[in-house]
């Protein structure tokens, strides 16, 4: 029989376990992903499901915060007479950290909620189990091509939001301050560097697995029938956002020791 | 001595301070129909899950179709549940799936190289043996809780099972589409030759279907045999209460 003593406490206990259940998680992820079958059917159907999910929302959060932190930013530079480096400025803000963050925080919250729900129905209805009985590894048709499916979908989505807020800037500096396309897309290009794009690549990979992963996770160990439900839903948004700033935080780092090195 | 297709011999398990099975004989026969008896919470899906696998046990030797299960890989033991059909207590359709992708999906998966048209037949098929031909483009959500049950057998049965295991097939159904499940039940048995477990806490879908009976009670088997000798003849308080409470006279 097993011994049922706590070690430290009943909550530290579950709080450890919880770690390495989900370390176990994660593992198993990298342990299964490269060997067949592959789902591609699947990772392509869940990939049109994420894109058309969040298109919407981003398209307006991307295009308002394009206009609005333009807006905000003119009268700081016009102190100076700085208005011109607006487009250089606004492209730094929006390439380095608020394309990839607002992005994967708009789909941390419309896709990982609904991962989460999903395997947390099947789970509780014991469609999981069913497929698992039927010898179909409920692991790869479900946790994998999701979280694959999330990692390589973030990073367009990001590209995208990009693209729009730094649509919406134009805009606002077109009126303002009576420049071109041609000229502002200049401006943004000259002041971007590789670096940029590629950091901003990686990070966004980084935050779409963190969305898939922690959905699947909360939704594959959901338990208590339909409010587990709700819960590994709930639980799944809150948990990948925190997981998103403490990588934004981390990639800062790295990024900045990189660029000063 | 006939032929048994599953031997259980003391199984136990316990979640947490919670003994559900307390070491649990049982034999299943080849081609017959057991009913598992018992109170709700017994632990009757417990051991048919132990059976696939879906839970371990703590102890305990089971060996199915020849096989002890603690000695099998994991591709064996898939190689082995491929055999055995599960009708899930709320059939577990796929609800992101159509009838026809649910009927298809064990199938396409663990059968390579079938052509379109042989995956077509055998679901027409199938769909037809279970009396739901017309439901093959609906969603499980447009369908009654028979129609599902029904269509959760059909989707077992693709794989030709030698053994099936129902899990409560009638329970929240009106009478008579029980006896619509009961006479699947036997149907499945006639057409497929399979073996079956038949969990229920309905006496007529046991007396209907069984050719055997067991009742769990408090973690083991306590009465084992005919509909007559289990019930009509039944000593223990436990399982008259059982009876008596199935049949208000
Ligand atoms: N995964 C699990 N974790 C913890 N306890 C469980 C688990 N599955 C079942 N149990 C417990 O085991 C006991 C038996 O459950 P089981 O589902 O086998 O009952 P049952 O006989 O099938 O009842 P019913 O007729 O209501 O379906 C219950 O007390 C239940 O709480
Ligand atoms: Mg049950």
């Amino acid at each position: 029989m097993k011994d049922k003593r706590p070690v430290l406490s009943k909550k530290l206990d579950n709080f450890f376990r919880g770690l390495a259940d989900a370390f176990a998680f994660v593992k198993r992820f990298f342990q299964e992903v490269w060997f067949p079958p592959y789902e591609f059917k699947e990772i392509l159907r869940q990939c049109y499901e994420i894109g058309y999910r969040s298109l919407p929302l981003i398209s307006l959060t991307g295009f308002i915060i394009g206009i609005v932190f333009t807006n905000q930013s003119r009268p700081s530079l016009a102190e100076f007479g700085a208005t011109s480096w607006l487009p250089a400025l606004i492209s730094i803000a929006v390439v380095r950290a608020l394309g990839p963050l607002v992005t994967a925080l708009i789909a941390a919250g419309k896709v990982g909620s609904s991962i989460g729900a999903e395997l947390g129905s099947m789970k509780v209805t014991e469609q999981i189990d069913a497929m698992e009985v039927s010898a179909i590894n409920p692991f790869k048709y479900l946790v994998i091509t999701r979280t694959l499916a999330t990692t390589f979908m973030i990073p367009v989505l990001v590209m995208y939001t990009d693209f729009v807020a730094l649509m919406g800037s134009f805009i606002n500096v077109n009126q303002n301050e009576l420049v071109s396309l041609s000229t502002f897309f200049v401006q943004v290009f000259e002041s971007i560097s590789f670096l940029d794009i590629f950091s901003s690549v990686i990070k966004s990979l980084v935050f779409g697995f963190t969305i898939g992963i922690v959905g699947c996770y909360k939704g594959y160990n959901s338990t208590k029938g339909t409010e587990g439900v709700g819960q590994a839903a709930n639980s799944s948004v809150v948990m990948s956002m925190f997981l998103i700033f403490i990588e934004e935080l981390l990639a800062l780092q790295i990024v900045n020791a990189i660029r000063y090195a | 001595m006939r032929e048994s297709v599953i031997e259980i011999r003391n199984l136990y398990k316990s979640f947490g301070d919670n003994d559900v099975l307390r070491g649990v004989d049982l034999d299943l026969y080849k081609g017959e129909n057991l009913v598992v008896l018992g109170k709700s919470g017994s632990g009757k899906s417990v051991l048919i899950k132990i059976l696939v696998q879906l839970l371990k046990q703590d102890e305990g030797y089971i060996k199915i179709l020849g096989k002890d299960l603690s000695k099998l890989n994991l591709r064996e033991l898939n190689q082995l549940r491929l055999k055995i059909g599960f009708a899930f207590q709320a059939s577990a359709l796929y609800d992101s799936m159509t009838v026809r992708e649910n009927l298809e999906f064990p199938l396409t998966r663990n059968v390579k190289n079938l052509s379109r048209k042989e995956i077509d037949y055998k679901v027409e098929r199938l769909l037809d043996s279970v009396g739901l031909p017309n439901t093959i483009n609906q969603m499980p959500s447009e369908l009654s809780g028979g129609q599902k049950k029904r269509i959760g057998v059909a989707r077992t049965l693709i794989l030709n099972p030698e053994i099936m295991f129902y899990d409560e097939p009638t329970a929240g159904l009106d009478p008579i589409t029980c006896i619509d499940i009961n006479n699947l039940i036997n149907q499945v048995r006639e057409e497929y030759k399979t073996s079956s477990i038949v969990i229920t806490h309905d006496l007529t879908c046991a007396k209907v279907t069984g050719d055997r009976m067991a009742v769990l009670v408090k973690g083991q088997f306590k009465a084992v045999g005919s509909f007559e000798d289990v019930f009509e003849n039944a000593s223990d308080p436990n399982i008259k209460s059982f009876y008596d409470y199935n049949f208000i006279k």
